[in-house]
Order: C-alpha cells, then sequence, then structure tokens
C-alpha cells in the first residue's frame, strides 16, 4: 500500500498590495510556483498563483481579483519563472502587468486576435459609452 | 570576453519534431543565454469552454497532446468529479491507471527513440520504437484508438477491459521487460553514451527548485516529488516509490525516464491483480457543474495542472491546462547557460519537450 | 566488450523477419473495437439530431424532412461521443482509418424511398393527430370559458 498525502487545497484570496509581500512569504516557506493563470469573470480578472510543496504537497493558490483596468506588480522578481505565465496572461486576457522582467510585448503567441480571452475590445467600448 | 553573436535554434530542427524557438547567446562556441520563443501553433483550446458543453470538453482536452493524450482526459475529468462532487467506481479507476501506466510506457519510449537518434544511434532508436509498438498495440486492443483512447467521461470511463485481454497485457508486459532490459543496459552501461551525457546539462536541485521544475527533470536532479501520491485513480492502493537521481545531468534524466518504464510495468501488474470485478462503470452526473478546484496529475513529462471554473451553467467559465514543458521551459535555459553549441539539440531533447501540449 | 554484445543480436536480426508489415501489399490487422470511422443504418435514423449536438467538432449535420444525415470525414475526430449519445443506436463505429485525399470528405447519407414514404406517411398521420387534439383541446377551452364568464358576471354583479 503505497501512503497518501494530500492536504487540502488552500486558496487565499488577497488585495493587488500584499500579493508581493504574500508571494515572497511562501517562498521563503519553500514553495515553488506551480502555475499561474488568469480568468476573465463577471467582467473582472481573477488572477490565481499557485505554489507547490514538494515535501509535504501542499498546494496553496493566491487569489487576486481586480478590475479591467488595474494594474498589478509583476512577481518575476521574486519567482523568474512566472516570466511564461505573466507574458500569457497580459497577452490572451490583456491583463496589465508592470515591469515583467522579459517583456514578450504580446509576441509570446504568435496570434492575430488582440486579447482572445479577455474582455471583447468592443463591448469593453460600448461599456464606457453606457 | 570573446564576440558575442545570436544563432537561432528552431522553430524547425532535426532533433526536434516540433517547434520550438530558441535564441542562443554564444560566446565563441559557449551559450551564454537561452531566450525561448514558443507560439508557432497556439490553437486556442482553452478559448474553446464557451462553446462545447463540459462533456464536449474531455475531447477536446484530450486532443492537446498527441502523446499524453489518456493523462489529459483522466486530468480533465478527475477535476470535473471533484466539482461535482462524485465518487468513481473501484473498477474506472483501476482501468484509468493500466491506461495511464501504458501512456506513460510509449511516451517515455519515443523519448528514448528520440534520445538515441539524437546522440546517434540509429539502430537503438529503432530497436526502442519497435518495443513501444507493442505497447501501442495493447492501448489499441484495449481502447480502439491507437493514442487517443477517448475513454474518458466525467464520472468514470466507457469501455471496459475484459478478462482475456488483461492476460493478454500481462503477457505482453512480460515480453517488454525482457526486450527493455536489453536495450537499458545500452542506454546507462554503453562507454560511448555515458561519455555523450554525464556531466552535461546540469541542474542542480536549488536551481530546480527555484525554477519550478517538474516530472522526471525535477526528479533528475534530487527532488522527491510525484504527483501520484497525492492518490488520484487507483493510486493510493499500488506500492511505489518515486523515482530519483541526484546528478542532475542527462544521463540523470535518462536513468529516471528509463526507471520509469519497469516502476510502470510493475503499476500494471500490481493493478490488474488488484482490479475488482464490477459492472458499474461509471457514475452519472446531473446537473451543471458549479464551484471551481484545481487539479494535479503526474503525466509522463511531470506534473500538469487543470484548473476547472463554472457557476452553474452547461459551459465552463474558464478551463486551464498548465502542461509540464509549460514549467519546464525556465529550467531549460538556466540547463542551456555554459553548455557547447554542439549539445544544445541533445539538452533541449532531455526536457522531453511537448510543444503542441504547451501552447494548447 | 561491447561489440561482442551486440554481436549476437546483429547476427539475428540477419536472419530474422523484418517486425514491419508491408502494409499496401499485405491488409492492416484493427482490433476488435477499433475506433475507426462512423457508419450509420440511415433508415433506422429518427432525426432527432442528438449527434449533430454531441458532435464536439461540429461534422455532423441532419436534414430531418429530406431523410438525410452527413459527415464531413476530415473534420471527423473519431471520439465516439454521437455513437454513445445515439438513442436508436444507430451510429456504429468500425474499424477503418480514413484515408487522406485531394477532394472534400464531405458524405451525405439519404434514406431509402421506401422508408422516406413511410416517415412521410408517419408525419402526415401524426399531423393529423396533432391537429384533431388541438381542436379537440379548442372545444374544451371555448366551453371551459362558457362556463367561468357566467360566473364571472355574477362576481362583477356582487361587486
Amino acid at each position: 500500500m503505497g501512503e497518501v498525502i494530500h492536504p487540502e487545497e488552500k486558496l487565499v484570496e488577497i488585495g493587488t498590495d500584499q500579493l508581493l509581500t504574500k508571494v515572497m512569504e511562501l517562498k521563503k516557506a519553500g514553495y515553488r510556483l506551480s502555475q499561474a493563470c488568469a480568468a476573465y469573470v463577471n467582467e473582472k480578472f481573477e488572477l490565481s498563483y499557485s505554489f507547490a510543496e514538494d515535501t509535504t504537497y501542499q498546494y496553496t493558490t493566491l487569489r487576486v481579483v481586480i478590475d479591467t483596468d488595474t494594474e498589478v506588480p509583476s512577481i518575476t522578481d521574486i519567482v523568474p519563472p512566472a516570466v511564461f505565465y505573466e507574458n500569457e496572461m497580459k497577452e490572451l486576457f490583456g491583463v496589465k502587468i508592470q515591469m515583467i522582467s522579459l517583456d514578450y510585448n504580446n509576441k509570446f503567441y504568435r496570434i492575430e486576435a488582440e486579447t482572445p480571452l479577455g474582455p471583447k475590445p468592443d463591448a469593453a467600448a460600448e461599456g464606457k459609452e453606457a | 570576453m570573446g564576440k558575442r553573436s545570436v544563432i537561432p535554434f528552431g522553430p524547425q530542427h532535426p532533433v526536434l519534431p516540433e517547434p520550438i524557438h530558441i535564441d542562443l547567446v554564444i560566446e565563441d562556441e559557449k551559450v551564454v543565454e537561452a531566450i525561448p520563443s514558443v507560439g508557432f501553433i497556439h490553437r486556442g483550446l482553452e478559448s474553446l469552454v464557451d462553446k462545447r458543453d463540459y462533456n464536449q470538453m474531455t475531447y477536446v482536452v484530450e486532443r492537446t497532446c498527441g502523446i499524453c493524450s489518456f493523462q489529459h482526459g483522466m486530468g480533465y475529468c478527475e477535476a470535473m468529479e471533484h466539482v461535482f462532487g462524485v465518487d468513481v467506481p473501484a473498477r474506472a479507476k483501476y482501468l484509468r491507471t493500466i491506461w495511464a501506466e501504458l501512456g506513460r510506457m510509449h511516451s517515455h519510449l519515443l523519448w528514448l527513440g528520440l534520445l538515441a537518434d539524437g546522440f546517434g544511434y540509429e539502430n537503438l532508436f529503432y530497436q526502442c520504437w519497435r518495443v513501444r509498438e507493442k505497447v501501442l498495440d495493447m492501448q489499441e486492443m484495449t481502447s480502439g484508438g491507437r493514442l487517443i483512447f477517448s475513454v474518458n467521461k466525467v464520472g468514470g470511463v466507457i469501455k471496459d477491459i475484459e478478462k482475456e485481454k488483461l492476460d493478454i497485457i500481462l503477457k505482453t508486459m512480460d515480453e517488454v521487460e525482457e526486450e527493455l532490459t536489453v536495450i537499458k543496459d545500452t542506454f546507462l552501461l554503453d562507454y560511448s553514451v555515458q561519455s555523450r551525457l554525464q556531466g552535461v546539462g546540469i541542474v542542480t536541485k536549488e536551481q530546480a527548485h527555484d525554477l519550478g521544475c517538474a516530472g522526471p527533470f525535477a526528479r533528475a536532479s534530487g527532488i522527491r516529488t510525484d504527483m501520484r501520491k497525492l492518490g488520484y485513480a487507483a493510486y493510493p492502493d499500488l506500492d511505489f516509490e518515486p523515482i530519483i537521481s541526484a546528478t542532475g545531468d542527462s544521463y540523470a534524466r535518462c536513468y529516471c525516464r528509463i526507471m520509469e518504464i519497469f516502476q510502470s510495468i510493475d503499476l500494471i501488474r500490481q493493478a490488474i491483480g488488484k482490479i475488482p470485478n464490477e459492472t458499474d462503470l461509471f457514475t452519472p452526473v446531473k446537473g451543471n457543474p458549479d464551484g471551481e478546484y484545481f487539479m494535479r496529475v503526474e503525466q509522463p513529462r511531470g506534473e500538469a495542472v487543470y484548473y476547472v471554473k463554472a457557476s452553474g451553467k452547461q459551459y465552463l467559465d474558464r478551463f486551464r491546462v498548465r502542461t509540464p514543458t509549460f514549467a519546464n521551459l525556465p529550467g531549460l535555459c538556466e540547463m542551456l547557460k555554459n553548455t557547447q553549441l554542439s549539445d544544445v539539440g541533445l539538452l533541449v531533447l532531455t526536457i522531453d519537450p511537448c510543444i503542441s501540449c504547451t501552447e494548447r | 566488450m561491447s561489440i561482442l554484445k551486440y554481436a549476437p543480436e546483429a547476427l539475428k536480426n540477419l536472419f530474422k523477419p523484418p517486425v514491419t508489415t508491408k502494409y499496401p501489399f499485405e491488409p492492416a490487422v484493427y482490433p476488435e473495437g477499433a475506433r475507426g470511422h462512423i457508419e450509420i443504418t440511415i433508415d433506422d435514423c429518427i432525426g432527432c439530431g442528438m449527434c449533430v449536438r454531441s458532435c464536439p467538432c461540429g461534422t455532423l449535420s441532419v436534414d430531418k424532412m429530406a431523410g438525410t444525415w452527413s459527415i464531413d470525414r476530415f473534420d471527423c475526430i473519431a471520439c465516439g461521443y454521437c455513437v454513445e449519445k445515439c438513442p436508436k443506436k444507430c451510429l456504429t463505429m468500425v474499424e477503418g482509418y480514413q484515408t487522406p485525399g485531394a477532394k472534400e470528405g464531405k458524405v451525405t447519407y439519404t434514406k431509402s424511398p421506401e422508408q422516406l414514404e413511410k416517415d412521410r406517411i408517419a408525419r402526415e398521420e401524426q399531423a393529423k393527430k396533432a391537429a384533431a387534439a388541438r381542436e379537440a383541446a379548442a372545444k374544451k377551452a371555448a366551453e371551459a370559458a362558457k362556463q367561468q364568464q357566467p360566473s364571472g358576471l355574477e362576481q362583477a354583479a356582487k361587486k
């Protein structure tokens, strides 16, 4: 019989200003970046930064909910491998991320459509007018 | 400091069947920096969630990758089952385990063949793929598809493997093990192979951890991580230990993958020995999904993360798959630093890149 | 050392037949239950469109009136979801993969004239029944309204 190590996944909702501190804390606690992704739900961006621990298999997700025009700081200075995830968020959703250490300038994926998964450009414009 | 120049590597390169482009900044013959760029084959599978309902998505997700397709489908279905809160019948769990391990075997054998081709052993390449063909036949016999099984369903599996077929699998596993032992010796003991792989592309344990590496790539650097320990499918009932190696060079990565094939053979035997006799293959799910879940699955290439988010509609709000190669790209760039230009092709191979996975 | 190790293997390979088969000259062997392509027994089809709605790649189309079912063979991913969903079980997955070609792979199956005639008669009967049911319902409704009206007037008078 193999042992099962499966601690409950944690989901912590935090504000934009806490993001860097929390990421730093997790990094100091020996976590590695497992994934980061964005979701566009109810006209807001939900950014999830998941961190994993390899000995206890603990999985912790930091959740930042922001408006579409709020800027978030990049975590690439603390966690370098976040480069690709942040470029992906920026390109597919149009999340405004400041100071990515290696910014592909929306050329990470060679796609024609701008922010295909994020808010539709015309819909956003209509929303502003209304 | 010598003169620096930039050499483009890929997207078309003989060692890689898939398009990845790396800008190599070299000084004389030494690589000092590597900047990857992907995105030649972005298909936008994730954006299909608003047009396909959660059952159809199973088939879409499965086609993310041609090599680890079963595990993609399984990971998605397990995530959805967590959202629905349904329990999968025990036999379905075992069937999933058997299929997943068959998939791991054929993926690793394919990689071994490519590696052999990468360091110039044509014959060894054919030998690996000859063995792989047997595994593929097992897959076709049990599921009906050679690579893409389409047997997963939210709530279980749709096909059973009969007793006779399980016996055939066991018999084939014996044959494969015997042939693999010969191949293993060539990979691990041959003098020229050793001199090509040992001490090349070293990634230390600290680097691998900091760069968020996953799967055999991380295990070869000594990180003891295996998502199968999380206890999805039938893995809680099976006895296994993650295979790790300490050196973190190309040889260690080769060693880990070869040993994992033997581990898979062992796991298949254990699973077939313990499989319960049930007629139930799936639990029907009712209604629409509501909730979110992060599912982690150990794929042949490492940890894959499936994130599903639903809000009581037939269509999911967001589906995201983070494939292992995506996590291993930073490790690859770090590994390429301070290596010889002539080693780059082989080193890119050692992370087992799967670019169509990466771009989805 | 290693030369001696591979010598027996090399010798064996000289006399062994190749592992591969000469495919176009020898037939390909499919195992039982291989998912090759979809076939339909068109006369059993009721044109409900379940397959069209379930198909993840949108390759199927059904015309109930004309009694046709069509598929684009090159778009089909052979997942077998339509086979699972078909209420009449008239779709089957059979062996034999789609071969590549230069022309479009659209194939249309049409029901046999006899079946079409049967369907037409069945539809007409159904339409008659439905019309009769509607008339009956209308009559009932009218009667109910008549009965209700006086009571409504009474109520108004009371007020």
